[in-house]
């Protein structure tokens, strides 16, 4: 029974490593931007929360409702304002500019928030758990893996079901003709890293509720994001969270063995599905 | 006048590529160009659609000077435009490559384009392939889309660069038939082509570029008989 428990946490952990990755997925695919401060846009998002809850007394779920519009404002200034003007064919103008933020978001952090780490207080949400039968469940990582699964499925429709969506997937296939047809890619743009940044926040709820966090956790989880993107294949969704879920059985099943190797058997995972599988399981990227 | 150049030139570096390009189209022509490989055919297009900014003149579309335009508002003012390389957006099935051209082409709502992007398709003998992934179309298909894509952002005036080139005779003269169909329903076609039979068949002038100059402008018969075309562009000692 022990596997069984340990299976299922894995798979509910890697609910949370989806969110973290499902941004980062989304921009990715779209306009090939790889954001090196995604990791500390979770927790900058995360540190709002926590404002929200501590100073303003919001419940954690109402933070989150106030704090989503604020980060979709974020997303869309930062690529208006700064990264549409270094996104062109060299990739490496977008890496300097995202480490430059990653850099700045986590001293900026630390001069507001201090480097104590914190915890957005869930209430009796902490320890509550549901018996089902075979296993005990946290509901907490319950509904983690329910608002991954929420999230990717609300994606998708977009993605798929929506004029927006459609000049997503144009401006993502071919931003020149995509000019040519009307669409205005730096606009889409806009609105596509606004949107990751409201994913970022849920996110950055689950990860503030469930564990501590301070100013300097972000690169950590941009790694586990990536792997997840990476693990999925590039540019499909429901592949990150397959990623997401790989890398949180290998950590629960590796923690399981020897507490020592939670985080190795992570790593392991991942280099064993790129040996295998280079290009990811679900790719749909082509380039 | 729905499109007048004034005088358009454009320079890669030391290369003159559009050299004082003048010239006048009025509504619901159908202007056939020709001109050797490098001649500036398809430079001449983007500069008409705003993928390029002129280094000197002025460009006029419906009355307006859209010389410093750019590309996106063009589209919507009535600039369509086909591709010498077929580009659809190959993740999208053929109907959401038109749906999008449509909606974003036009500025309307997407489901008030439906009932005419099935219209566009059923014109270009696309309908049956509407559902496939764009990616995986044929040649033809391609080319086919290309037009389609182009007629659904509503265009006042038509550009076409080298459509059918690559086709066979048959698919050529399909193509040919279609594209006649559109013209003949008032819109103003400018059709980059190399095979001259089909252009013909279409065009009611013919402008001659040859290194980023009109070396001739006229009926195409005309053009076709004149000694300075033969040389150029044929190649041919006269």
């Amino acid at each position: 029974m022990i596997w069984l428990d340990t299976l299922v946490q894995g798979v509910l952990l890697g609910g949370l490593y989806a969110l973290f990755a499902a941004g980062l997925s989304l921009v990715f695919g779209i306009m090939r931007l790889v954001n090196l401060a995604h990791g500390d846009l979770i927790v900058f998002a995360a540190y709002l929360i926590l404002v929200g809850v501590t100073m303003l007394g919001l419940s954690p779920l109402v933070a989150l409702i106030v704090a989503a519009p604020v980060m979709f404002g974020v997303g869309w200034l930062l690529q208006s304002l700064v990264l549409n003007r270094v996104l062109g064919k060299d990739i490496l103008p977008p890496l300097l500019v995202t480490f430059g933020l990653s850099v700045t978001l986590q001293n900026g952090l630390l001069e507001t928030f201090s480097a104590d780490s914190r915890r957005i207080p869930a209430g009796t949400l902490e320890g509550a758990s549901i018996d089902l039968g075979l296993v005990t469940v946290g509901v907490m990582p319950l509904l983690t893996f329910l608002s991954a699964v929420a999230v990717i499925v609300g994606l998708n429709a977009l993605f798929y079901r929506t004029a927006l969506g459609r000049a997503f997937r144009a401006t993502s296939d071919d931003a020149v003709v995509a000019g040519l047809m009307g669409i205005e890619p730096k606009r889409v743009f806009a609105v596509a890293t606004g949107l990751a940044m409201a994913v970022v926040t849920v996110a950055a709820l689950y990860l503030g509720m469930r564990a501590n966090f301070d100013p300097s956790i972000g690169p950590a989880r941009l790694i586990y994001a990536f792997e997840a993107v990476i693990i999925g294949g590039l540019g499909s969704l429901w592949g990150t969270l397959a990623g997401g879920v790989i890398i949180g059985v290998a950590q629960t099943v590796g923690a399981a063995i020897n507490p020592e190797w939670q985080i190795l058997a992570g790593h392991i995972a991942f280099l064993v599905v790129l040996l295998v599988k280079p290009r990811g399981l679900f790719p749909r990227a082509v380039d | 006048m729905i499109l007048r150049l004034e005088n358009v030139s454009k320079s890669f570096g030391a290369l003159k590529v559009t050299d004082a390009v003048s010239v006048d189209v009025p509504r619901g022509e159908a202007l056939g160009i020709i001109g050797p490989n490098g001649a500036g055919k398809s430079t001449l297009f983007n500069l008409i659609t705003g993928n390029l900014l002129p280094n000197a003149g002025r460009i006029e579309f419906l009355g307006r000077d859209v010389t410093r335009t750019p590309a996106m508002e063009r589209v919507r003012m009535g600039v369509g435009r086909s591709f010498q390389i077929p580009q659809p957006f190959e993740g999208l099935t053929v109907f959401e490559n038109l749906l999008t051209a449509a909606t974003f082409g036009r500025g309307g709502r997407e489901a008030e384009m439906v009932e005419d992007c099935a219209a566009i398709l059923e014109e270009t003998e696309l309908l049956k392939k509407a559902n496939l992934v764009a990616g995986t179309l044929s040649l033809l298909d391609r080319k086919r889309l290309e037009l389609a894509r182009a007629m659904a952002t509503g265009p006042e005036l038509l550009l076409l660069d080298e459509i059918a080139g690559g086709l066979t005779e048959g698919e050529c003269r399909a193509l040919v038939a279609t594209i006649r169909r559109i013209h003949a329903k008032g819109t103003t076609i400018i059709w980059i082509e190399h095979v001259l039979h089909a252009l013909n068949a279409v065009v009611e002038r013919l402008l001659v570029l040859d290194f980023g100059r009109v070396i001739g402008i006229g009926a195409p018969d005309a053009i076709m008989a004149s000694k300075e075309v033969r040389e150029i562009y044929l190649g041919l000692e006269v």
